[in-house]
């Protein structure tokens, strides 16, 4: 594989998460807890106005009445929420470096350690602008100008809370209500930065927009808050990637992505989720509550696409809300889990226009003691006529004390609606794994290509430069999962 | 090339053995058939040469090109040059045929400290191998095996022989579900890789596949043991008399042992 040397040598190291270090830079973090104090001093550090701060405190009063869900089927210790840090920004922060050369040039180097073209210059040569969010505060956004010229607005949600109020105050909330579930409710109140975009009339953004979230200071939540507007008639293509340092303690992760794809306009949005997933034993690891749902209005699409290797629990249902008719919604997912890691992820797809149609394809491995349930909902709504749905949910199991469920509600009110599910459940074959050995490819190859051949269809909806950094990824998580 | 010496083998954690003392030697250039009824262990050893772990060997030693093959893996045996076409080949959903034996080859060329293929020249000669076997270019494409003919499955498994090029290829039952055109072709496509660098060794059950595939050796085996050895023309008598004349030599040898 072309990949075959560097993944060895990751792997020489053992079973080693490749983005374990962290990065020593002075930091100011609130003091652990929460209370509404925290959250006017982070609207304050962010120079919110006043709607924003009062959004924030209602949110919070309205999170101390819920409870948190117990209903998925992940296990994990009760959180303590007044023993996290609420925010956390590398110093220097408060204004934001307005170009590379005013960031701190150690976060320059973990950006570089991470692989993100950050400089300029590469970024030039590539076709990505990256939005890098570090702990809780975005750091720096490349490629503005020549976003700038088409009128695409690409920047972190403070800034775009200053600078386009308009736009924030009209679809902040607009597809995750403040009042929407626990850890979604819980980011309205602290959310700390973000990504914000908004693609005008007819524009087609011609770059892959991309944040990279990281993780970095100890006992801090990171809630990040990424609102996407793509007006009518126009397109764009986002990705995300994360990764974490390791810590023995958990860290908690509680993100809300909103999309909002008007009349006519395509939104595709990818995930290549790394965080820590804890040791081998379920020590430390991020988890990772994420809610991220899209709505689309007459003839829109909107394409989830996620890659999930990392976390301690992941607990995320990306959806879409097909208002329109003649929209499109999709979800094409690969989730691994090995160790102890437990993800239930799925989606949800809600067709309320006419002629509606979504697509689920759904990838589930499970490795080690891994857990990996899909959940999904397919609901058609009763004005929801010539609805169509295809659901295709397969599970990989390798070795034999992991567990792969699979909870699927379909809720059709239309007879005009056609639902289908496909279901599948595999394990990977020793006389497989001893074809690829007789043909001359080690173990550890073997089980990227089988895994690799087995998540093809999700793998080929990412972007080029991507899918073959989740095709490694892949590799590098299931490491030392046979024999 | 080849040195078996008092092979025993049986299935990991079973206790029947299945190869009880077996032996044999293939020199490079020679296509041995080792022929023999069901259950007499043919395939077993053609697994315990490859390194299936499903197989543990409890006595008795091989040697190729020198070298104890048993202390290998399955993997370094290939890169080593050991290859085995497969009785039921096994479908690898989702991976390209090319793509898979690209990999697989650049996996052997890296282990040997070779310079790896570019995709265009590894195509250039998956092309010209695939003629030798008449495959059709499109199987190519299509996931390793999957929804495949067992004829198309079995001449898939001598095109990756041809572009692995091995020094030891073990055939395992090649010529089982095949019609006899598809035989013809795989067996011509065999016969042209016949080579004085590189051994063969021909598993059946029938005499039919010799007929094309013309052995300088035979060897009969029965329940573990090579009992007979000879040249074609012990093939084409075991045909006339069937297996039971050798169990009939082997229980009256047994006897006159005694």
């Amino acid at each position: 594989m072309p990949t075959t040397a560097e993944t060895i040598e990751q792997l020489s190291t053992g079973r080693d998460y490749k983005y374990g270090w962290s990065t020593d830079i002075e930091a100011e973090t609130a003091p652990p807890g929460l209370d509404e104090g925290i959250v006017r001093f982070i609207s304050g550090k962010k120079n919110e106005p006043e709607w924003m701060t009062e959004w924030r405190l209602k949110a919070y009063r309205h999170w101390l009445t819920m409870q948190e869900p117990v209903w998925p089927k992940v296990d994990y210790p009760p959180i303590d929420y007044q023993k996290v840090s609420y925010y956390s920004a590398p110093k220097k922060a408060g204004e934001g470096p307005r170009s590379l050369d005013e960031v701190d040039p150690k976060l320059l180097e973990t950006y570089e350690k991470l692989g993100i073209p950050l400089s300029e210059q590469k970024i030039l040569a590539g076709v990505v602008a990256v939005d890098a969010v570090f702990d809780s505060v975005s750091v720096a956004t490349t490629f503005k100008g020549k976003l700038n010229e088409l009128g695409i607005i690409f920047c972190s949600i403070s800034e775009a809370i200053r600078e386009h109020p308009e736009l924030v105050k009209k679809y902040l909330g607009s597809v995750v209500p403040y009042t929407d579930n626990y850890f979604a409710t819980l980011n309205s109140a602290v959310f700390s930065d973000g990504s914000f975009v908004y693609v005008p009339k007819g524009v087609r953004c011609p770059m892959e927009l991309s944040t990279y979230f990281r993780i970095n200071a100890e006992n801090t939540g990171q809630f990040e808050r990424t609102l996407i507007v793509a007006d009518e008639g126009s397109y764009v293509s986002y990705l995300e990637g994360c990764t974490a340092p390791m810590r023995d303690e958990n860290q908690l992760h509680a993100a809300v992505v909103e999309l909002v794809a008007l009349k006519g306009a395509e939104i595709k949005y990818s995930t290549v989720q790394n965080w820590y997933p804890g040791d081998e034993n379920g020590k430390g690891g991020i988890y990772n509550f994420v809610t991220k749902r899209g709505i689309c209005e007459e003839d829109a699409k909107i394409s989830w696409t996620q890659v999930e290797t990392g976390s301690a629990i992941t607990w995320k249902y990306p959806s879409c809300i097909l208002k329109g008719d003649n929209s499109i919604g999709e979800f094409y997912s690969v989730a691994v889990t090995n160790g102890a890691q437990q993800a239930d992820t799925g989606t949800k797809m809600v067709h309320i226009g006419k002629n509606t149609t979504s697509t689920i394809i759904s990838k589930g491995i499970s490795a080690g003691r891994g857990q990996n349930s899909y959940r999904g909902l397919v609901q058609v709504n009763k004005r929801a006529k010539n609805s169509r749905n295809y659901t295709q949910c397969d599970s990989m199991l390798i070795g034999n004390k992991c567990g792969a469920h699979t909870f699927p509600y379909i809720d059709v009110r239309n007879n005009s609606a056609q639902v289908e599910h496909e279901a599948t459940t595999t394990k990977i074959g020793e006389d497989q794994i001893f074809y690829c050995n007789q043909r001359g490819l080690s173990e550890e190859d073997a089980v990227s290509l089988i895994v690799n051949g087995f998540c093809k269809e999700v793998l080929a909806e990412l972007p080029m430069e991507f899918a073959v950094e989740a095709q490694k990824l892949l590799g590098i998580s299931l490491e030392g999962s046979v024999g | 090339m080849l040195e078996i010496r008092n092979l025993h083998a049986r299935i990991a954690d079973e206790d029947a053995e299945i190869l009880k003392g077996l032996s044999l030697s293939v020199k490079a250039g020679e296509v041995h058939a080792i022929m023999g009824p069901n259950g007499s262990g043919k395939s077993t050893l053609a697994r315990v040469i490859a390194g299936d772990e499903a197989y543990e060997v409890t006595d008795g030693s091989i040697e190729f090109g020198g070298n104890d093959l048993l202390e290998k893996e399955a993997d370094e045996r290939a890169q080593d040059g050991v290859f085995l076409a497969f009785q039921y080949p096994v479908e690898i959903p989702g991976v390209s045929n090319t793509y898979f034996l690209k990999e697989a080859l650049n996996s052997i060329r890296r282990a040997r400290g070779e310079e790896e293929l570019s995709a265009s020249d590894f195509l250039k000669l998956a092309r010209e191998k695939a003629k030798l076997v008449e495959l059709d270019e499109a199987l190519m494409k299509r996931s390793v095996n999957v929804g495949f003919s067992g004829g198309e499955k079995k001449r898939n498994e001598i095109f990756q022989m041809a572009v692995l090029d091995p020094k030891l290829a073990v055939l395992d039952e090649t010529d089982s579900g095949l019609d006899i055109d598809a035989l013809r072709i795989v067996a011509n496509g065999v016969n042209k890789l016949r080579d004085q660098n590189r051994a063969i060794i021909v598993v059946t059950h029938y005499q039919r596949l010799l007929n094309y595939i013309v052995p300088d050796q035979v060897h009969v085996l029965v329940d573990g043991r090579i009992v007979k050895s000879g040249d074609k023309s012990l093939a084409e008598h075991l045909e006339e008399v069937g297996y039971a004349w050798v169990d009939g030599e082997l229980k009256s040898a047994q006897t006159a042992g005694v």
